[in-house]
């Protein structure tokens, strides 16, 4: 790819444009757009094969027919009604935590900057446990508690890192001290607990795709339905963003009104995502790395780390129910074992490149 | 549209009276600080239009501050800072931006970025959804490389680069934002006195062959001297003289800006005011 670019002598290289006439172009990078098709077909495929995966086997070609309405009333009610949802609750669960994370570790410019460490998990966590506790709510009072538990605990986790504007030192900084006291309290309350309700607190701790049906699928569809144009949107400021706040304020982004606007919406997406499947932990942290280590382009690609969140998600989940059969073991602790090497190495490279 | 801009301006009785005309951007009155440190408190500037002017002053004198009132990053909490003769902070951000860059102190490469990739970034204010990357745009970009000497690097990382191609390529990304009035924030800091110079002839040739108003925050006076068209020297949130450097540097004013006492000579390769501090004796003896 390097090579072309060098022959061109005199001309700018990077960015091949798309030019339709009537003024429209389109910035395209071409190893982006590759890495962002690649990853959608692999998160379609893997949907496909995840729907045929469980205790009853289903072909992909079966799978295919049931889902374009042409299977048998078995696979029919098999497909749609008990796999479709769990896949669909999986593919937008991984999508809106990559993405999420891809927001704030771009607006925090710190690769460790991700919702999962900086708290507003943890708020969902104790929202949940709240309700599961101390209400002994049902499912969808739950996932309430988990919403609401989430947007406060990132409400105050902005509002105590502002000063004259959000740094990202001071953000992960106040996240991290906001995680410490929201796991003390989540303790508290597995403490208080009577035996039925920790261990309904202990499942939902983990994060599970289990059970998941088309009343988790609709109001999570709604959200990333508004939000990701929102984020998208957003996308080309936040790159400016990137080279400082000075540097983007003197290209014309209006930065805090940016980040505020990303910012709420990466919490919402990060909120939604845990309400539906539980606190599903290092898929927002590692997919957009791993995506912009695949696109090799500098700064957050949004919509290629929502796919790569998407297909590791789902990847997790598949292998979870392979190795363990199906629904024995909660894919929060597969996308933990796996978070928590690639924490590990992001570490290391970290440290040799001297940025920590 | 200036003459339109100073029609209004005038009607609205908003002529400085030192000048005869309005300038492009003037502030009027700012009192600017953080918090509750007041820095500068009812202070009047006035940019030349087509100048390269230089602001001058000891560490702490607000010369930093006043830039960034200047370039809409601060907002002044009393008085205000006018841009063809509208209020800046009410201007639409992008549309300041079509009129008035800013090369910060201290901006941030992303991990990797190419050359191009970054001066391409200048020409956000002027792209939308739809128009992303036209061929005006690869067409300044390619300029923008030319005339700062960066084109043989575009593929290169940024990263990889000397302090003094890095401050040339962010120059370049200033300039592809292609706008009139271009402030610039100690560019010359950390550089070698060769790349200091040669930043410094870039923004000579940018004012002369451009035409455009150069804005620059210097800490060396010789330099500013040297290139500046129109000096402003400032201490303690005030101008203490303004005005073209052959005028304005003197020894009195010297002292009475910087503390430091010195003589003033000719310089030989310009003709310029050249600064020469007093010997250490000397001093000793003044300050005693």
């Amino acid at each position: 790819m390097t090579v072309p670019t060098k022959l061109r002598a005199g001309r700018p290289a990077g960015p091949r444009p798309l030019r339709i006439p009537g003024g429209i172009s389109l910035r395209l990078e071409r190893r982006a757009l590759a890495v962002g098709l690649l990853l959608a077909v692999t998160a379609l495929a893997l949907a496909v094969v995840l729907i045929g995966t469980g205790d009853f086997q289903i072909a992909p070609a079966d799978v295919v027919q049931t889902l374009l309405g042409n299977g048998t009333p078995a696979n029919d009610f098999i497909v749609n009604d008990l796999r479709l949802p769990r896949v669909l609750v999986a593919l937008l669960v991984g999508a809106s935590l990559g993405m999420s994370g891809a927001v704030f570790q771009s607006v925090s410019r710190n690769p460790l900057g991700s919702p999962d460490l900086l708290g507003f998990g943890y708020g969902s966590a104790v929202g949940a446990l709240v309700v599961i506790i101390v209400f002994k709510g049902g499912a969808t009072e739950v996932a309430l508690g988990a919403l609401v538990g989430g947007l406060i605990a990132g409400l105050a986790v902005y509002l105590l890192a502002y000063k004259r504007g959000i740094n990202g030192y001071r953000l992960v900084l106040v996240g991290i001290g906001a995680s410490a006291m929201l796991v003390a309290v989540i303790q508290y309350l597995l403490t208080k607990a009577q035996l039925v309700e920790a261990t309904r607190a202990m499942v939902w701790l983990t994060g599970s795709l289990a059970g998941r049906d088309w009343g988790q699928v609709w109001p999570l569809l709604a959200a990333c339905a508004v939000l990701f144009p929102l984020v998208l949107g957003q996308g080309r400021a936040l790159r400016m963003m990137e080279m400082g706040d000075d540097a983007a304020h003197a290209l014309g982004v209006r930065v805090e009104r940016t980040r505020l606007l990303l910012m709420v919406a990466g919490i919402l997406l990060t909120t939604a995502a845990s309400a539906a499947a539980g606190p599903i932990s290092f898929v927002a942290l590692a997919a957009p790395q791993l995506a912009r280590r695949l696109t090799r382009s500098p700064g957050a690609g949004l919509l290629t780390a929502a796919l790569m969140g998407a297909v590791l998600l789902m990847l997790s989940d598949w292998a979870s129910q392979r190795a363990f059969g199906a629904d024995q073991l909660p894919v929060g602790v597969v996308t933990g074992l796996v978070g928590g090497v690639y924490l590990l190495w992001l570490l290391v490279t970290e440290r040799k490149a001297g940025r920590i | 549209m200036s003459a339109t801009v100073s029609g209004a301006a005038s009607a609205a009785g908003l002529v400085n009276p030192r000048s005869t005309q309005v300038q492009r951007l003037t502030a009027e009155n700012v009192t600017l600080g953080y918090d509750q440190r007041v820095i500068a408190e009812n202070l009047s500037v006035e940019i030349p239009d087509n100048s390269f002017t230089v602001i001058v002053g000891p560490n702490a004198c607000g010369k930093s501050t006043l830039l960034r009132a200047l370039s809409r990053m601060l907002k002044p909490s009393a008085g205000r800072v006018l841009l063809d003769g509208q209020a800046i902070g009410s201007l639409p951000a992008k549309k300041v931006a079509k009129t008035l860059g800013l090369l910060p102190q201290s901006s941030i490469a992303p991990d990797g970025i190419t050359v191009s990739d970054l001066v391409s970034r200048g020409r956000y204010p002027h792209q939308g959804l739809l128009r992303q990357w036209s061929q005006e745009d690869e067409r300044i970009v390619h300029e923008s490389m030319a005339s700062t000497g960066v084109a043989e690097l575009a593929d290169r990382a940024v990263d990889e680069l000397s302090g003094g191609q890095r401050q040339r390529v962010w120059i370049a990304m200033a300039l592809a934002q292609q706008t009139p009035l271009l402030l610039l924030d100690e560019p010359t800091t950390y550089l070698d006195i060769q790349h200091q110079l040669d930043v410094l002839d870039l923004c000579a040739e940018l004012h002369e062959n451009q035409g455009r108003t150069l804005v620059a925050v210097l800490h060396d006076l010789n330099h500013a001297a040297r290139y500046a068209t129109h000096l402003i020297a400032l201490r303690g949130g005030e101008v203490i003289a303004e005005g073209p450097p052959a005028e304005v540097v003197t020894a009195e004013l010297v002292e009475k800006v910087f503390g430091l006492r010195c003589q003033v000579i000719d310089d030989p390769e310009t003709g310029t005011p050249l600064v020469i501090p007093a010997a250490r004796q000397a001093r000793a003896r003044t300050s005693a």
